[in-house]
């Protein structure tokens, strides 16, 4: 198997995604594109630890998907108006 | 392992094709729930497929070399990376648009909004 196409089309989709979170009018719409890179980078890191066969990355993609959850947890709670 | 590449190959196609829809999605729609819709959807089910590739790759192999495999760890874990993908995206998904009408954020061109005389806290 041939895992590097792969990756750059996720590159790519993770590039668009970007330029959403620069020109996004809002907060809210930002927010939504910056947890859409997330995603993508949890599954980019899953398919990078079976190119290089190395098992770490999965980890990594573990505790990214977990942390970034709590990011997304914390900036909607700051959006919506909440006290801390 | 020929069937398995072929396996492999359908998931990772579905896979891509789930999630450029979604962060084509992004740019197409008009506000932010619509936005919310396309990407958090379509892009959990492509990643779902992706990673279902992986395991597939990693599983074939395990089941090649037998048990003392060094692909069985990553088979394993990327079981729990699927799980922890599924149960956060779908709930962070339910938290933004939760925010995000708290904040007053409307949708396009919209009429009546039912939910704001529901909410009285």
């Amino acid at each position: 198997m041939t895992w590097l196409p792969i990756i750059i089309v996720m590159v790519v989709c993770i590039g668009i995604a970007m330029a959403r979170v620069f020109i996004g009018p809002g907060a809210p719409t930002r927010l939504v594109a910056f947890d859409t890179i997330n995603t993508l980078v949890v599954a980019s890191l899953v398919i990078l630890a079976m190119m290089f066969k190395q098992v770490i990355f999965v980890d990594v993609a573990i505790v990214y998907a977990l942390l970034s959850f709590a990011m997304t947890l914390y900036v909607a709670k700051y959006i919506q108006g909440d006290k801390f | 392992m020929d069937t398995l590449n072929i396996v492999s190959y359908v998931f990772i196609g579905i896979g891509l094709f789930f999630n450029l829809v979604g962060v084509i999605g992004l740019h197409r729609l008009p506000d932010m729930y619509t936005k919310l819709h396309a990407a958090t959807k379509c892009t959990t089910f492509g990643s779902i497929f992706l990673i279902i590739a992986v395991i597939v790759q990693a599983a074939g192999a395990w089941a090649l070399e037998g048990a003392y495999s060094s692909q069985s760890v990553m088979c394993i874990r990327a079981v729990l990376a699927l799980v922890a993908l599924m149960v956060t995206n779908a709930t962070g998904a339910h938290a933004m648009a939760r925010a995000a009408h708290r904040s007053g954020e409307k949708p396009a061109r919209v009429v009546v909004d039912d939910l704001k005389e529901k909410e009285n806290d």
